[in-house]
């Protein structure tokens, strides 16, 4: 299952904030049970995007060494819905950039209406556990990921 | 700074950090127990107290790990050893004495989570800002 919820980044600076968008299309699966007939993009899914966006950055922040996770959302506050059709745009900014973890403040908006609005706490995972728990290979920044990785690379080039 | 004034603002952190209601603060307050605060939430709790604050909380400072983690020096049978508790005592000189104390007299290490209280927070940070 592709698990990619941001088409491409737009703008990306190191370590400060990432700006990723998500084009909404009526052909995705989730609208079709989500409603039938009222389709309605699932709330949990723009969290998401918020948080690849933002784990991206945070991530990208050391180079990928770290396995980052989702630890925990202390506050979200969903202020409309979104349609099939929508442009989203995702901005996250980093609150706080430590080595155990960090946070970022993020917004999703619809051209100039306010969507969504998160704070978002991820953590890195301990290196020697694992280590032991699942070797080398970095599982959270893998695959498809990696092609995001891409473009953020070439959104953070100067223009 | 003020004990109330540390208070005021540890409380609202943990609002924030534990969503919680402002009543279900009080200074005896166990944040595990009485807060349901999970392992993730103390590293929040912690980022959170260093921009409230505008300290810095070195690891393991405030919430000491090496007893969490089982040491067999500090911990057999499930019970923190006079080691352990001599290293606790040194290592949270701010925790309440009497709070210890109870501790030490049945040191299941299942209960050390109990020592770690409302008032625990205000007494480190009081320790550090003077």
């Amino acid at each position: 299952m592709r698990w990619i919820w941001i088409d491409r980044f737009t703008a990306f600076e190191s370590k400060k904030t990432a700006t990723a968008v998500k084009c909404l299309s009526q052909a995705e699966d989730q609208f079709g049970e989500h409603f039938p007939g009222f389709p309605v993009m699932p709330a949990p899914l723009i969290l998401e995007g918020l948080a690849q966006t933002g784990g991206i950055l945070v991530g990208e922040a050391n180079d990928f060494r770290e396995k980052v996770v989702l630890a925990k959302v202390p506050s979200a506050k969903f202020h409309r819905e979104a349609h099939p059709g929508e442009t989203l745009t995702y901005t996250a900014d980093i609150v706080d950039l430590r080595p155990e973890g960090a946070v970022i403040k993020g917004r999703v908006t619809s051209g100039a209406e306010l969507v969504m609005e998160a704070e978002i706490f991820f953590a890195h995972l301990d290196q020697n556990r694992s280590q032991q728990l699942f070797g080398d290979h970095n599982f959270v920044f893998s695959g498809e990921l990696k092609y995001l990785l891409g473009l953020a690379k070439q959104a953070a080039q100067p223009q | 700074m003020e004990y109330e004034a540390i208070y005021d603002k540890v409380k609202s952190t943990l609002v924030d950090a534990l969503n919680v209601d402002d009543d279900q603060v009080t200074p005896d307050a166990r944040l595990q127990a009485d807060l349901g605060a999970e392992s993730i939430d103390f590293l929040d709790i912690v980022f959170r107290l260093e921009r409230e604050f505008g300290i810095k909380i070195p690891r393991g400072e405030l919430f000491p790990e090496s007893i969490f983690q089982g040491d067999p020096a500090f911990v057999a049978d499930g019970k923190v050893t006079d080691k352990g508790l001599a290293e606790l005592r040194e290592k949270m000189p701010f925790a309440d004495p009497a709070a210890l104390d109870k501790f030490a007299a049945d040191p299941e290490l299942e209960k050390m989570g109990d020592l770690f209280t409302v008032n625990l927070i205000v007494r480190y940070i009081q320790s550090k800002v003077g």
